[in-house]
């Protein structure tokens, strides 16, 4: 597993693991006994609370751990891209998809007494929060850093201050958690976007992270800068692109599963629901 | 696909089968092309050292299209699928169709416009080439076989009254 020789930076490394990652720990463990008792009350409430909600939600805390835990549990260089990526991958991707997925949103309204909802429901309705929830805006906070950080000097500011390090990582989640809402969030989501433009927005956003990963492989000794460059930073480029595109599938099989669900719910034009229901029907009526 | 005989009812369900399985195809044979002959033959390189970046936008544009065929594809196919307006013969035309479209695409585009990667390195690339484009033009012409027959004889096709 490991590679050819690489430096590691002797001083900052012990820092950097410990720096922040206790206290973000007991921040993941408040919100994971929040979102199960929570989860506990409204299945007890007629409507009741899908298993499967909470069970995402412990996910994307799990993964959320994992990657704080990464480097120590690897034993690996703090400097090993690879490890990186994989928290890049966990922090940024596949856990805030888990965290969306689990509609943390909809089980705190439900919480909410009546009069404390209202509020709540206006805040969602607001102007600022209609602009940072489309998925353009999205895009741009979540594609946008990534590029920033391969390719510009954020990203020895990263290595050698764990703060930066540390306000990178909480931008990752937020913004991941962003473009999955934005995208196919089941929590309320007031004037989303429909279907093309947050295809479109998806479409992008694959191509942007698959265009990176390869520019990250094709010319290692520019990119990231600052960095040694080592058969390692070709393998997390390679992890980049597969372990991104596997999130984005996922992604867009949860977009789809909206529109499927969508589409059954919308009553059918008379003419579609008849014995024999082709989607051109309606057509033969006029 | 046009104002055909049997009314316009009957185009739109051919041509929604045809063009969910078409996407399927595309994302199939792209991830066929990924799994075998990127990662288990190891014949196609992720990156071949020649490729210029421009090209590397594209790919990734490209990328990302397949990606999402293929998802579009499958929930499109189970709504018409729920909505008893699955043609079945259309649906088996438009994966071949698609399956034909990408390898060629790939086979001309891909390897030789862009230049991304060859099918294989150190050898004689001819017979690959011919190959993997003449596996394309057969899957294609299938394709167009399964449309016709499947526009020829529409009444075995019709759903069955929920």
């Amino acid at each position: 597993m490991t590679g050819p020789a690489h430096p590691v930076h002797e001083g900052t490394g012990p820092a950097l693991c410990a720096w922040g990652t206790a206290p973000a720990l007991v921040l993941l463990a408040i919100a994971l006994l929040a979102y199960t008792a929570a989860a506990r009350r409204a299945r007890r409430t007629p409507r009741g609370w899908n298993g499967l909600r909470t069970a995402s939600f412990t996910l994307g805390v799990a993964l959320l751990a994992a990657a704080l835990l990464l480097p120590s549990l690897t034993h690996t260089a703090h400097h090993d891209p690879r490890v990186h990526m994989l928290q890049h991958l966990f922090i940024g991707m596949y856990a805030p998809l888990a965290l969306v997925m689990a509609a943390p949103l909809t089980l705190g309204l439900r919480t909410l007494p009546a009069t404390r909802r209202r509020p709540v429901a206006r805040v969602l309705r607001s102007r600022p929060v209609h602009v940072l929830g489309h998925p353009a805006t999205a895009l741009l906070l979540d594609t946008g850093v990534l590029y920033l950080v391969h390719l510009t000097p954020l990203h020895t500011a990263m290595q050698t201050h764990p703060p930066v390090q540390a306000l990178v990582y909480l931008h990752y989640l937020a913004a991941g958690y962003l473009f999955a809402w934005s995208l196919a969030g089941p929590d309320p989501a007031p004037r989303r976007p429909g279907t093309a433009t947050r295809l479109t927005t998806l479409l992008l956003a694959i191509a942007a992270h698959s265009f990176l990963a390869k520019l990250l492989y094709a010319h290692p000794h520019t990119w990231p800068p600052g960095a040694a460059h080592t058969a390692l930073a070709e393998e997390a480029a390679q992890l980049m692109y597969y372990g991104g595109d596997l999130a984005e599938l996922l992604l867009a099989v949860a977009l789809f599963a909206g529109w499927y669900r969508r589409r059954s719910r919308t009553p059918r034009p008379l003419a579609e629901r008849g014995a024999h229901a082709y989607p051109g029907a309606m057509f033969q009526r006029h | 696909m046009g104002t055909g005989r049997r009314g316009k009812e009957y185009d739109t369900r051919w041509g929604r089968s045809l063009a969910a399985t078409a996407l399927i195809g595309i994302g199939l044979m792209a991830a066929v092309d990924e799994i075998v002959f990127h990662q288990i033959l190891a014949w196609h390189h992720f990156y071949d050292r020649s490729t210029p970046t421009v090209a590397l936008l594209s790919d990734g544009l490209l990328h990302a299209g397949e990606l999402i065929a293929l998802v579009a594809g499958f929930f499109l196919l189970a709504d018409l699928n729920r909505r008893h307006a699955l043609h079945r013969r259309a649906a088996w035309a438009g994966l071949l169709l698609g399956m034909g479209g990408f390898q060629l695409f790939d086979g001309i585009i891909d390897h030789k416009v862009l230049g991304l990667h060859q099918i294989r390195y150190g050898v004689d690339l001819l017979p690959y080439d011919l190959a993997w484009n003449g596996t394309a033009v057969l899957l294609l012409a299938a394709g167009a076989l399964t449309a016709w027959w499947a526009r020829r004889a529409p009444g075995a096709d019709r759903p069955t009254a929920p």
